[in-house]
């Protein structure tokens, strides 16, 4: 008699209105290639393997730096929205430094750790992620109701229960608009990574000095990453937020 | 029946409750009554550990319930608060599933019993079971709150101010209803209130704290209106204090004779002083005729009436 509550129509056509714009975006950028007279010199920087290898390697240096930083700055966040004014304040005293250091810097200070590479990009933009995500953690679990959590612990739901069950579900979409926030971070961040030997789209934008076709065709790249990763994790937040 | 043995709790400095001996009988309504911070929400909360106490043992058919692992003792334990605290992203059908899911009751089981509960609260399934909490009214949500705490059928419930927050008119109903369950479930009730007149209407007995969790006296209705202990109780109890009192004497117990002409203005005889008090400021001449059915068995005006108070 009592069925679970049907689920609404949670994919519609304007779902599709981000990629769609998205493949106009790199239609544009076709047709603006083949219409303006580049330099002689970028039909040979601009090969296939070039530009899908470089994006294939921001996409894994995203997809690794993201992975740890919302690990990371979740679980910080709850360990923290326990705690009172003065934890928060030690936590958040260095990770506020690290978001105010340019990402430059960060990246400078991992390279003098791990060196040139691959995993020194990864570490400065994991820690460069990081503190949207705590931040709204923390806010989010803040926010709910008192007595919510007083209700779930008074009817025999143990800590970790009433966190999976009630808290996270209802702090998700503040915990979502810091996971947004670090993601389209870092994707724009990455392409940095070419000052220390990480790669990714960065090569392309630098491989492009001195020409126009390059730099745009780079830029717009990693425009249309950040735009369709925030939309598919937009996605993912749909799915698993609980409608109320 | 719940047992607290010299159960004393300190906040810091503060004495929330000093060295407390109840005992709340099983199938009661015990009602706390008390100003604000006179412990009686902190008593409530140390029966399902909410609060743990400082000293002292609180016993439940027995069982001290410091050896029991608190989550299990709560589930044990309805639990009613003033802001209902419903989970705004469940159904009220999961919601009321709260307690029989954490306990694993299999699907069927859980479904009659949800229907079970929403029907005695007065909410048909059919129409609010997949409903949000968003889309029900106040009183509609605290019948919600009552039915997730009989979740799993517990023999106890705590309620901790649950009508607070609503309307006059709403309360009264939820009140009533309350007392029309508690006749069908039979729940050991603990009630925390600050209103005197809800702990009155409700009780079984009544428990009056003061400031520092001192318990002033723990007594039926009746005997606390009647023979308040202290000052304080007095006090407490309020203005109104011989209307109320006058409420709970029976017209039965007064002595009645007849004299002069039968009056306009009826009372019944299974009404109380008050109502007869009420009945001879209707009355033109200030007297009114006492009736058992169609018989006249007596005549009360107001003098009589305060005399009838004063015997008692």
């Amino acid at each position: 008699m009592i069925a679970p509550p049907p689920s609404h129509a949670r994919f519609s056509l304007a779902t599709l209105r981000t990629p769609l714009f998205v493949g106009l975006a790199l239609l544009a950028l076709v047709v603006f290639l083949k219409a303006t007279p580049g330099k002689i010199t970028d039909p040979f920087v601009l090969t296939p393997t070039f530009v899908t290898s470089r994006l294939l390697r921001h996409i894994e240096l995203v997809a690794i730096s993201f992975a740890v930083s919302a690990a990371v700055g979740c679980a910080l966040g709850i360990g923290l929205a326990g705690r009172g004014r003065v934890g928060r304040l030690v936590a958040f005293l260095p990770a506020n430094l690290g978001q105010a250091i340019p990402s430059v810097g960060a990246l400078a200070i991992a390279t003098t750790i791990s060196g040139l590479g691959v995993t020194s990009t990864v570490e400065a933009l994991s820690v460069y992620g990081l503190l949207p995500i705590v931040r709204n953690t923390v806010a989010a679990l803040q926010s709910i109701d008192e007595s919510l959590v007083d209700a779930a612990r008074g009817m025999g739901m143990t800590r970790l229960q009433s966190l999976l069950r009630v808290q996270l579900p209802l702090a998700s979409s503040g915990i979502f608009a810091g996971l947004r926030t670090s993601l389209v971070l870092i994707v724009g961040t990455a392409t940095l990574g070419n000052f220390v030997g990480g790669g990714g789209l960065g090569d392309i934008i630098a491989a492009g000095t001195g020409s126009e076709h390059v730099i745009i065709t780079g830029a717009v790249i990693v425009a249309a990453l950040a735009i369709l990763s925030d939309w598919a994790l937009g996605l993912v937040e749909t799915a698993l937020t609980p409608n109320s | 029946m719940i047992t607290f043995e010299k159960v004393t709790r300190r906040f810091g400095e503060r004495v929330a409750v000093s060295a407390l001996d109840l005992q709340i009988p099983a199938g009661e309504i015990v009602m706390l009554v008390g100003p604000s911070g006179c412990g009686k929400t902190t008593t409530l909360r140390m029966i399902n550990r909410l609060v743990e106490p400082s000293e002292g043992r609180i016993l439940i058919d027995d069982v001290d319930t410091a050896s029991l692992q608190p989550e299990h003792l709560r589930r044990g334990i309805g639990y009613v608060i003033q802001q209902v605290g419903l989970f705004p992203h469940l159904t009220v059908a999961e919601n009321v599933a709260t307690v029989p899911r954490l306990l694993g009751w299999d699907g069927k089981r859980i479904e009659a019993r949800v229907t079970e509960l929403l029907d005695l609260v007065g909410l048909p399934p059919a129409e609010y079971a997949r409903r949000h909490p968003s889309e029900l009214s106040g009183g509609q949500r605290q019948r919600v709150g009552v039915a997730r705490a009989l979740g799993a059928d517990p023999p106890i419930l705590l309620m901790d101010e649950p009508f607070g927050a609503i309307d006059p008119v709403v309360r009264l109903r939820l009140q009533h209803e309350l007392l029309r369950l508690q006749s069908v479930v039979r729940k050991t009730i603990v009630f925390v209130t600050h209103d005197i007149d809800e702990a009155v209407r409700l009780g079984d007995r009544v428990a009056l704290f003061a400031d520092g969790g001192h318990l002033m006296q723990y007594d039926t209705p009746a005997e606390l209106l009647l023979h308040p202990r202290t000052g304080f109780v007095e006090e407490f109890l309020g203005d109104n204090l011989l209307l109320r009192r006058l409420a709970l004497l029976p017209l039965r117990d007064v002595h009645l004779s007849r004299n002069g002409t039968r009056p306009n203005e009826e009372v019944a005889i299974t009404a109380s002083l008050r109502d007869a008090l009420d009945a001879t400021l209707r009355s033109k001449d200030g007297r009114v005729a006492v009736v058992d059915e169609a018989d006249w068995v007596g005549t009360l005006d107001a003098d009589a009436i305060r005399e009838a108070a004063a015997a008692k």
